[in-house]
């Protein structure tokens, strides 16, 4: 269990104040310029020795993704993109971030604009976090203030200016690409890649894009030592994370936790135990809506870090662990997150626009029993014509669910379908 | 160059290919809906999925670039059921109503369908349905066709320049639309019908009426402006029944206007398909020798100093060369192809056409337009001019009418009071074409039909040559026409002769009793009240302003009706064929002056079309040139005069509106009221 020394973002609740002399009594803004000063080249390789991956999701090592940007300018602007475009069903870390402690963003923001050689940053945050939006402009405000934003910032001879953007509330726009269009005021749908947005991005200008928790644990990162952290978690899995556990637990919270500490005592630790006690629990989404889900037999053992998770067919995603008792209508609750997929594909890409339709479809009529046994097969037929034939992830992330569904408890699926056949589906069709 | 190996056969290719051109180039077909390799990449249809080795999932081939050593394949088990997983999905919502589309029989999701897709179907779920949205007279939608490849969205927004079809809404509600269904008010919008690889956006005029099986196709040119752009005619018996283009890079690549896509309905109304001469001043149905008979008695009791002939801007080469040497043979000097008065055609053949070629504005760094509205004059060249510069590095000025060419131009000022400036080196532009590498200048007609055409056509040659503008292995001057038959004319040298009077000459003259006879080919865009109580001849296609006030009427054979050279406003000559038959009595036009020659006692030296192409290449030889361009001397101004302070004006004020087949089309004339804005539209309660 994670120490209290070594907790990063020691503001997670808010009950410590928010401003921005109560980070700086927190240790935000310490030797920042300290730390500028010690080049572009020491704080890149930092962070890749610290062995932070990135916290949006996908685990890149954020050190190598800052490495990724030109070293000179080509005469085009860089610029530094903060994804805060929160939307992943189940995930509620870094809207505590920017509630409670938005200095250590901020501050994150200019170290890393510092490494990539960006002068400007944009937050782009998710269209319905408005109180959100509004804590956070008010420390950039606060910041500015202090000196620490904007010309020879935190007197570090850097200038640097830091925009919020409000999004519109589309999911997608949490999608890289999506969010820089997004960005530039056009539809948000993810871009081709190559050309990543290392080499043109935000108006065609060399870009990084970073997740909220990524960025804001850089400071603490920078100034401990990448040791420290390293020396966190478990090899290549690296550090303090935060998890936001929903669901069926005694006490849903977010807790920043050290990497692959067992799921099992996360949970009980943490959440007071599963409703009804652990031998109640049912499955385990472990990082967020779109993962597979991990039935009992799994939870037991597993350890909540990228690696251990991906061996066992699912991900760590953005460690939003959604806990569902044995109360849970599994079918219901997957054609649920089905719906949510079809409402926020794009439209772009042809398998996704179809195909999220098709399986909610589908998933609707299972949730009922309305369906033969052959179509459980055509449904996971369906997911795989989906997974790995689109432009972003968000096709694989509306197949794995119904993937994950059907490989644990297909059982489950062939019994409702038989009790509707044999009408004695009533009491759950009323629920 | 990388090396590709697609399906084991090696390939190399250019370093800046995608996959997909080097699996065409190996031979491979790689079936698309959304790729087309005039508009940016979208990758979004995904039906061009192959497999690449060492990339964990298949890759979209029309997005991604080749390697060095990239192993492609493209028919494995794995590509074999991507695609058929997108056909799969790409049918699912799309209705099975190909029996009532129009696009069947040349559509891209049926044909690929047949080839790619499975035989089955296992979705059960109710389709999707769009409702369909109105864009104006000329495309028709279904958009529960629609399959979201937005290959219309992208050609209206990069090529035609107008920002007016999106997207809204997304994943499966996601439909695309005009801003509040508006109609859209591109000239090359109905290119979007051509590029729907569905049945979504179909020709609103043609539905219905056609199987492309159906049709007979002939390969010939469009005569609506003067860029002699490549068509293609689809006919049924007699009947013209539409109108596409075809490919030529060097001219319209594959696009073509709305004029010229829609006009054939144009063909069908206000024909002249009988002779009729004019008795009591009314006109009455007569055979073609009571018609010539009318014609003897007038030409033998007028002088030949009294008699005159002008040329439409329809007309082809041989007809006119034909009545050239009728003219001639007869005495008359009083011979005119220059409707609209331009002053043009005495310093050269380079100072009259479009000297670079249109293909070579790609090759420009700087532009400047004097008196030239392109989108309206020549809507594809307009889109050549904005392809180059959305590749950045091309300034572009315009000296006229300040309008929207569908790209940012540098507005200079109104008159020759600018384009002084310009020549003296005082205005800013001059310094952009100054330091130009290729700097190009066009001259519209709206520079050149006035009084001063010819001081202002001079000076501009002699800036041009002062600026490099002409300099070695470079001509950047070009005058754009707005008439087919122009250059052809020109060239042939259908001018006034020694002491000849030209068009506006040969108008005062009727109107004063100087000039009593008067033959119009094909011409209606004179001010044919000024002809007076002349005794006027028209032989042309269409009941328009030169029918109204004719003593004699010859029905003549319209563009698609007969073999005839055009030359562009390159100078590129090029035969238009035969699609269909003329109506009722109605001949070919160099016939029809063949026999009138008979009768008047100068029979023409040639009996077939072939004889008169013979005669016409001995006169002019680079007309025995087709389909390219012949090299040209370098233009020489021939006036002193002075220029005059008064603004330009465009030649074209109602691009719809310029013909007499245009006047006779009822699209044309729905599309000119909604430009003009008079069209009322729909008012939901109409019908």
């Amino acid at each position: 269990m994670l120490q209290d020394k070594d907790r990063i973002f020691t503001n997670l609740y808010g009950l410590d104040g928010c401003t921005l002399a109560d980070a700086q009594r927190r240790g935000d803004w310490s030797g920042t310029k300290d730390l500028i000063g010690k080049g572009k080249d020491w704080i890149i390789s930092e962070m890749k020795e610290s062995g932070l991956r990135g916290r949006g999701g996908a685990g890149f090592p954020t050190g190598l993704k800052w490495s990724f940007m030109p070293k000179e300018s080509d005469g085009r602007p860089h610029y530094l993109v903060v994804n805060a475009d929160e939307s992943e069903p189940g995930t509620c870390k870094d809207r505590e971030i920017m509630r409670h402690d938005p200095q250590k963003l901020i501050e994150g923001c200019l170290i890393a604009a510092f490494a990539m050689g960006a002068n400007a940053g944009y937050i782009y945050i998710r269209g319905e976090f408005i109180r959100e939006r509004e804590a956070l402009q008010a420390a950039i405000d606060e910041a500015y203030a202090a000196g620490l934003l904007g010309k020879n910032a935190a007197d570090s001879g850097w200038d640097f200016e830091l925009y919020v953007h409000h999004g519109a509330g589309a999911y997608i726009c949490g999608e890289e690409t999506a969010l820089l269009e997004s960005l530039e005021g056009k539809k948000g749908m993810p871009r081709l890649k190559p050309p990543f947005p290392a080499n043109a991005g935000l108006y065609g200008a060399p870009t990084t894009v970073n997740n909220v928790e990524s960025i804001a644990v850089a400071p603490t990162i920078l100034r401990r030592g990448a040791s420290w952290f390293s020396g966190l978690g478990r090899p290549n899995n690296a550090g303090t994370k935060l998890f936001s556990i929903s669901g069926h637990v005694n006490n849903p919270c977010n807790v920043e936790e050290e990497m692959g500490i067992p799921l099992r005592e996360l949970i009980d630790k943490h959440c007071g135990g599963v409703r009804g006690g652990w031998d109640n629990l049912l499955a385990v989404i472990p990082g967020g809506s779109s993962v597979p889900m991990l039935p009992k037999s799994v939870c037991d053992t597993i350890l909540m870090d990228f690696d251990s998770l991906k061996e066992v067919g699912s991900g760590l995603g953005t460690a939003a662990v959604i806990v569902m008792d044995k109360s849970t209508d599994i079918i219901k609750a997957i054609a649920r997150l089905s719906a949510f997929y079809k409402h926020e594909s794009c439209g772009q890409c042809t398998p996704c626009r179809e195909g999220t339709g098709w399986m909610w479809r589908v998933m609707e009529r299972l949730a009922k029993g309305e369906a033969e046994v052959e179509e459980i097969d055509m449904l996971l037929d369906v997911t795989k014509r989906i997974e790995g034939h689109t432009i972003c992830a968000l096709g694989d992330a509306a197949a794995w669910p119904v993937q994950g569904l059907i490989k644990h408890f297909r059982p489950v699926i062939e019994e409702r379908i038989a009790a509707q056949k044999a009408g004695r589906l009533i009491q759950v069709a009323a629920e | 160059m990388p090396k590709v190996t697609v399906d084991g056969i090696e390939v190399e290719v250019d370093a800046s290919a995608t996959v997909l051109q080097a699996c065409e180039l190996a031979g491979a077909e790689i079936p698309r809906f959304c790729y087309h390799e005039r508009l940016s990449i979208a990758g979004n249809c995904r039906m061009c999925l192959v497999e690449v080795e060492r990339a964990p999932k298949p890759v979209a081939s029309c997005a991604q670039p080749v390697t060095d050593g990239m192993v492609v394949h493209t028919k494995t088990e794995k590509v074999k059921r991507a695609r058929e997983g997108v056909m799969e999905f790409l049918l699912i919502n799309h209705p099975l109503d190909c029996p009532i589309c129009d696009q069947g029989g040349e559509c891209d999701l049926q044909d690929q369908a047949m080839g790619y897709g499975i035989d089955n179907n296992r979705y059960v779920e109710n389709k999707r349905a769009v409702e369909d949205k109105d864009m104006g007279p000329l495309i028709a939608t279904t958009m529960t066709r629609c399959i979201h490849c937005t290959r219309c969205v992208r050609f209206i927004t990069e090529v035609s320049g107008v920002a007016e079809l999106g997207a809204t809404g997304r994943g499966e509600d996601m439909e695309i639309t005009t801003y509040l269904e508006k109609a859209l008010t591109s000239e090359l919008q109905g290119n979007v019908i051509d590029l729907c690889p569905v049945g979504a956006l179909t020709s609103k005029p043609y539905a219905f009426t056609a199987r492309p099986w159906e049709l007979k196709k002939t390969e010939t040119i469009d005569v609506m402006d003067a860029m002699g752009s490549n068509i293609r005619v689809d006919s049924r018996g007699r009947e013209v029944m539409r109108v596409l283009p075809r490919v030529n890079e060097a001219i319209n690549e594959e696009w073509i206007s709305d004029k010229t896509r829609f006009i054939w309905d144009g063909l069908k109304t206000q024909r002249l398909d009988r002779p009729y001469v004019r008795e009591d001043g009314k006109l009455r149905v007569a055979t073609w020798d009571e018609a010539f008979a009318k014609i003897a008695e007038k030409v033998a009791s007028t002088t030949p100093d009294k008699m005159a002939a002008i040329a439409g801007d329809l007309a082809d080469v041989e007809s006119m060369k034909a009545l050239k040497d009728l003219m001639v043979s007869l005495g008359v000097t009083n011979l005119d192809c220059r409707q609209d008065g331009a002053k043009i055609g005495t310093g050269g053949r380079g100072s009259y056409i479009f000297n670079s070629g249109i293909e070579a504005i790609e090759e420009s760094d700087a532009l400047l337009v004097i008196g030239s509205n392109p989108r309206l004059e020549a809507p594809v060249l307009n889109a050549r001019i904005r392809k180059q510069w959305t590749k950045g590095g091309f300034p572009i000025g315009v000296v006229g009418e300040d309008t929207d060419l569908t790209y940012p131009t540098d507005y200079l000022g109104a008159g020759t009071d600018t384009l002084k400036q310009i020549i003296d080196g005082s205005h800013p532009f001059a310094r952009v074409m100054e330091v130009a590498e290729n700097p190009m200048i066009i001259v519209g007609q709206g520079a050149l039909t006035r009084e001063d055409g010819e001081a202002v056509l001079t000076a501009i040659i002699a800036y041009a040559k002062s600026t490099g503008v002409i300099k070695d292995g470079w001509n950047g001057f070009n005058v754009l026409h707005t008439a087919a038959a122009r250059v052809g004319g020109l060239d042939l040298g259908f001018l006034p002769g020694e002491e000849g009077r030209d068009t506006q000459a040969i108008l005062d003259g009727a109107a004063a009793g100087a000039i009593d006879l008067v033959f119009l080919l094909g011409a209606d865009e004179i001010e044919t009240k000024s002809l007076g109580n002349a005794f006027v001849v028209y032989q042309g296609t269409h009941g328009d302003a030169g029918a109204h006030c004719a003593d004699v009427i010859l029905p003549g054979a319209a563009y698609t009706e007969k073999s005839g050279l055009y030359v562009n406003t390159e100078g590129r000559v090029q035969m238009a064929k035969r699609a269909a038959f003329p109506p009722g009595d109605a001949r070919e036009d160099w016939a029809i002056l063949r026999a009138l020659s008979a009768k008047l006692g100068k029979a023409l030296p040639y009996d077939s079309l072939r004889d008169l192409r013979a005669a016409l290449y001995e006169d002019v030889p680079h007309f025995a040139t087709l389909d390219d361009l012949t090299p040209v001397e370098v233009p020489q101004g021939s006036a002193t005069g002075a220029m005059s302070a008064t603004p330009f004006t465009n030649a074209i004020k109602d691009f719809y509106m310029t013909n007499p087949i245009a006047r006779a089309s009822k699209v044309m004339a729905d599309c000119a009221a909604l430009a003009k804005g008079t069209d009322k539209g729909a008012t939901g309660t109409h019908g």
